[in-house]
């Protein structure tokens, strides 16, 4: 298990325990956190589950993940879709930022 | 002209290889839904020898869908290999000089560029403060619509509602709104099909649009400050990153693709909770449901058929080899009801879970720029026609467009009771 804080645009925080496996999207949608849609359903297809994150995980898009970020609003150095990280035990503690809103 | 082709009604009293489903008829006569069914099943990847549109692959299935539209380096949607509709080939054979380039028909990195000059316009801060007018529009609207008297609710809510959204999105005369609307129907239509008569007629209107649109760039390429569509084509990009063809293309494809799009999924979703009237009442019930239901809806609709791309390479799908060159059609409006991947594809559930999963919005790249804009109007809507009628009956059949790509209708009789 890994607690995990998401944090929405206007400061609103919501932390949920997080199973290894699921990924910082699944995670979001099944504990509904608003402002992460994940409306592909983790296919890297979309944007829609767009975040900001800290640290080593901030530079790791691949190749298809860096496609769809093309298309999404305010996007930044750290910015990542929250479908393409998985969640492992040492991701314990995780804050994760929403941007104002998925497109 | 387009030669109307009369499919069988049953999609079974076909052979397989003989199915042509960009035949207009069999979405103007509801059987689509029936022929996609069988291939499916039986051919979820099938060949067509076409007709009017050439040659063509179906593609069926929810997965392969967004396989194919996530896939942009091997599915090109560029004009220059015959863009991303069926029918684009046969618009512009005519008419090369209506051939206008689009974000939608344009690969990266070009695309990548004209995309992030629209996007803001549709974005979530730029949709807050649209939300005021679009719900006093919605009010406006439904204030004026006769009771206990049957209306086309196409002709006075659906295109009402979305052309006054639309024009404030594009700062267009009030006055001249409708404009917007005919523009949007003569952009999609085939001559013969109720809209236009000729390729002739059908040209004079696009090029008074053009006209039309080439003056407000003028105008507002020297004023700046304006928020926009028109003010933030003609000012964040110059020239060399958007040309004048390309202004006037993205302009086409937002006017088409602000219009008959939530017009129809707001009609869509009218129909199909008179279908389905326990999930009206749970609606009712619960108002909460309203953004799920809204997502369902679209789904249920799904106001764009297909889009098309261009195989750059050799592929193969379900066993079946695409060559380079080949047309491949992404079948939104079959793979929404792909038993795999929706229970009870057919029935519209207000709560259906993970209902923003729907293909109506297309996967990859292209997908739509406006989503956000067109679930706001139909949000909005359904707030205020719940706070405005207790009843809204569907009391005659639905007319349905025709075309392989509008999943839209042109007229659906209701009958209203206030409170």
């Amino acid at each position: 298990m890994a607690t995990i804080t998401y944090v929405e645009f206007d400061g609103t925080e919501h932390t949920v325990e997080a199973r290894p496996g699921d990924t910082l999207m699944s995670a979001a949608v099944d504990n509904s956190v608003p402002g992460i849609d994940g409306d592909c359903g983790g296919n890297c297809a979309c944007a829609t589950c767009h975040v900001f994150v800290e640290g080593a995980l901030a530079g790791g898009a691949g190749e298809e993940e860096r496609d769809m970020l093309a298309i999404a609003d305010d996007v930044r150095d750290n910015s990542r879709l929250g479908c393409q990280i998985t969640v492992t035990d040492d991701m314990d503690g995780l804050v994760v930022r929403l941007p104002m809103g998925q497109h | 002209m387009a030669t109307p082709i009369t499919s069988a009604g049953d999609p079974y009293a076909v052979a397989l290889e003989d199915i042509d489903m960009s035949d207009p008829s069999l979405f103007e006569r509801n059987l689509a839904p029936a022929y996609f069914e069988r291939l499916r099943k039986e051919c979820p990847v099938h060949y067509s020898r076409g007709s009017d549109c050439g040659p063509f692959w179906s593609v069926t299935k929810y997965a392969d869908i967004i396989g194919v539209d996530k896939n942009h380096k091997v599915f090109s949607a560029d004009s220059a290999h015959g863009g991303h509709l069926l029918g684009y080939e046969m618009w512009f054979k005519s008419d090369p000089d209506l051939k206008l380039p689009m974000i939608i028909a344009m690969d990266p990195p070009r695309h990548d560029v004209q995309r992030k000059a629209v996007s803001p316009v549709v974005a979530a801060e730029n949709l807050k403060k649209m939300e005021v007018g679009i719900r006093a529009s919605a009010q406006e609207i439904l204030d004026s619509l006769p009771e206990d008297e049957p209306f086309n609710w196409v002709e006075r809510v659906s295109i009402e509602l979305t052309t006054r959204t639309l024009a404030v999105l594009f700062d267009f005369p009030f006055a001249e709104q409708r404009k917007l609307t005919r523009w949007s129907d003569v952009a999609m239509s085939i001559p013969g099909d109720g809209i236009t008569t000729s390729w002739e007629s059908r040209k004079a209107e696009m090029l008074e649009m053009k006209s039309c649109f080439e003056r407000l760039w003028r105008e507002r390429k020297t004023n700046t400050g304006g928020f926009d569509l028109v003010s933030m084509l003609a000012t964040t990009l110059d020239d060399s990153a958007m040309n004048p063809d390309e202004y006037m293309g993205n302009v086409v494809l937002l006017i088409v693709g602000g219009n008959d799009t939530t017009r129809n999924s707001l009609t869509g979703s009218v129909l199909a909770l008179n279908r389905f009237p326990d999930e009206n009442t749970k609606l009712r019930a619960n108002p909460d449901l309203i953004p799920n239901f809204v997502s369902e809806a679209i789904r249920w609709q799904t106001p764009v058929a297909h889009m098309k791309r261009t195989a750059l390479e050799d592929i193969e799908i379900r066993g079946q080899k695409i060559r380079a060159g080949d047309k491949v059609v992404m079948w939104y409006v079959s793979g929404n009801r792909d038993e795999e991947m929706f229970e009870r594809p057919y029935e519209l559930i207000a709560d259906r879970a993970r209902a923003r999963n729907h293909l109506s919005f297309g996967f990859g790249l292209h997908r739509c720029v406006g989503n956000r804009l067109g679930e706001l109007q139909l949000r909005i809507a359904w707030e205020e026609i719940l706070k405005h009628f207790a009843v809204v009956e569907v009391v005659g059949e639905p007319v349905r467009v025709y075309s392989n790509i509008t999943m839209g209708y042109s007229d659906l009789p209701v009958r209203v009771k206030r409170y």
